[in-house]
């Protein structure tokens, strides 16, 4: 077997995203832990440290764009780089989304929580676990999990709804709690915005790993 | 970075021909430096100037200035057998002379009286090693250097380089012989020769350029267009000629 002159390079991309995913899952982890407990300068760092995941981004695309042009990757390889660089998109919007929660965060400060949060909570734990799973897929390059993933994306539109009633619900009844239902409607929606993206992932992963698209499919196609 | 060629201002004309017009660029040590271009752009002329090989050609005239380690190679002081110890030259199709093995890398140190005897079996070796043949021939020093593989045989003519302990390789086409395999083979032993030496190579082939090289020279009608590193040529090059030749939409 030769060994590739480039295999040092595609180890280091693999690196770098892996370590983007775990920026990006501290990020969201701690927005939600400073919503829970209503920290405020927890808030504060996760839209500070949004600016190294961007930088990340900006580095991983970069080297994505070099290695096409000086390797002239194919088939797997070629794959894995595209992937590489689809992934980053997905994962710099996860850190914008968890940027979005810490903001409502500052919001909901001025004002008693509306309610104890159950459900909210509930749906970033399953964020949480789907962009762990999703990354974990990519490192291992095992798209066997996809379908897996899919099932805790479909339990996370449904918390979703469930938050989104009943807090319609608690707005029709009292007009005066919409300044303080909205941000948490947003968090709903913006927590399931991180959902779908890590399922971008997982299905970025089945087309790196098997060369085969599963976007846009029904269920049985992946 | 320390440079190991400078060039100022350089023309050179065949007869009334200007084949390449005010070039100037910088080469540095351990990098591999790769120059593109289409065919009659001057970028094989360049490379002949740097150890002065277009000197055997009738009507040939250079101007500027070409310093290695900081002298003026086109003085007529010069020694130019020193100049091409110093920088040596490597071929399209491999030219290996019809001797064995031993012979074609122990023919250059015998002709500088550089060794012999325990020494001289010793830089064959070493040379051979550094060109990743030693532990295939080993055993077989004297078999005829011509019933090598075209691969084979491009490695032993740069191993008789290495073997006069040259600064400088030149590489003219190396690989245009050769199929993909021994061409991912050579680029392989390119990377790991810049830890010894300064590598500057004429390639037609602009992927093998962007695979191997550290910085790369765009040439064109005898005026090098653009000279950046290779990251920086393949992906933003600065010159919108440079743009065209490497997307395919010139030439």
């Amino acid at each position: 077997m030769i060994e590739r002159s480039f295999e040092a390079e595609l180890s280091e991309l693999n690196d770098l995203i892996l370590k983007m995913g775990n920026m990006v899952q501290a990020s969201i982890r701690k927005s939600v832990e400073a919503l829970k407990s209503r920290d405020e300068q927890m808030s504060k760092q996760v839209i500070a440290s949004d600016r190294e995941v961007d930088d990340l981004e900006l580095l991983i695309d970069d080297k994505c764009v070099t290695l096409i042009a000086r390797i002239q990757p194919m088939a797997a390889d070629l794959r894995f780089i595209t992937t590489a660089m689809k992934i980053t998109t997905d994962l710099e919007r996860m850190g914008d989304l968890a940027v979005d929660i810490a903001q409502k965060n500052l919001e909901l400060l001025s004002m008693p929580l509306l309610k104890p949060l159950i459900d909210t909570p509930k749906l970033a734990d399953i964020a949480m676990r789907m962009i762990g799973e999703s990354i974990d897929t990519f490192v291992k390059r095992d798209s066997t999990r996809s379908i897996k993933i899919h099932a805790m994306e479909n339990e996370a539109d449904k918390l979703r709804d469930l938050i989104t009633d009943e807090l319609m619900e608690i707005m029709t009844k009292d007009p005066t709690s919409v300044p303080r239902a909205i941000p948490l409607l947003l968090i709903a929606r913006y927590l399931e915005r991180i959902c779908d993206h890590a399922m971008n992932v997982a299905e970025d992963v089945v087309y790196m790993v098997e060369a085969k698209v599963v976007k846009h499919m029904p269920i049985e196609g992946k | 970075m320390k440079r190991s060629i400078e060039v100022k201002g350089l023309d050179f004309y065949y007869g009334n021909f200007k084949a390449l017009s005010a070039v100037s660029v910088d080469v540095f040590r351990h990098e591999i430096t790769a120059l593109i271009g289409p065919s009659g752009c001057g970028k094989s002329t360049f490379l002949r100037c740097l150890n002065r090989m277009n000197d055997v050609i009738a009507g040939t005239r250079t101007e500027g200035s070409i310093k290695i380690d900081g002298a003026e190679i086109n003085n007529s002081s010069v020694d130019l057998v020193d100049l091409r110890k110093k920088v040596g030259m490597v071929f399209q199709r491999p030219n290996p002379f019809p001797l064995s093995i031993f012979e074609n890398v122990a023919f250059g140190p015998k002709v500088h009286r550089m060794a012999k005897g325990d020494e001289l079996r010793e830089i064959v070796k070493s040379s051979l090693q550094k060109v990743l043949l030693w532990d295939e021939f080993k055993d077989r020093l004297h078999k005829n250097a011509l019933s090598l593989t075209l691969e084979q045989q491009q490695r032993l003519c740069i191993a008789r380089l290495v073997a006069v302990k040259p600064e400088i390789v030149l590489m003219d086409e190396p690989c245009s012989a050769l199929d993909p395999v021994s061409i991912q083979k050579i680029e392989d032993l390119m990377r790991f020769l810049k830890r010894d030496y300064t590598i500057i190579i004429v390639t037609h082939n602009m992927q093998q350029a962007a695979r191997v090289s550290d910085r790369t020279g765009f040439f064109l009608l005898g005026e090098l267009v653009e000279f950046s590193e290779t990251d920086k040529i393949f992906t933003a090059p600065s010159d919108k000629r440079t743009e065209e030749y490497i997307t395919g939409r010139y030439g």
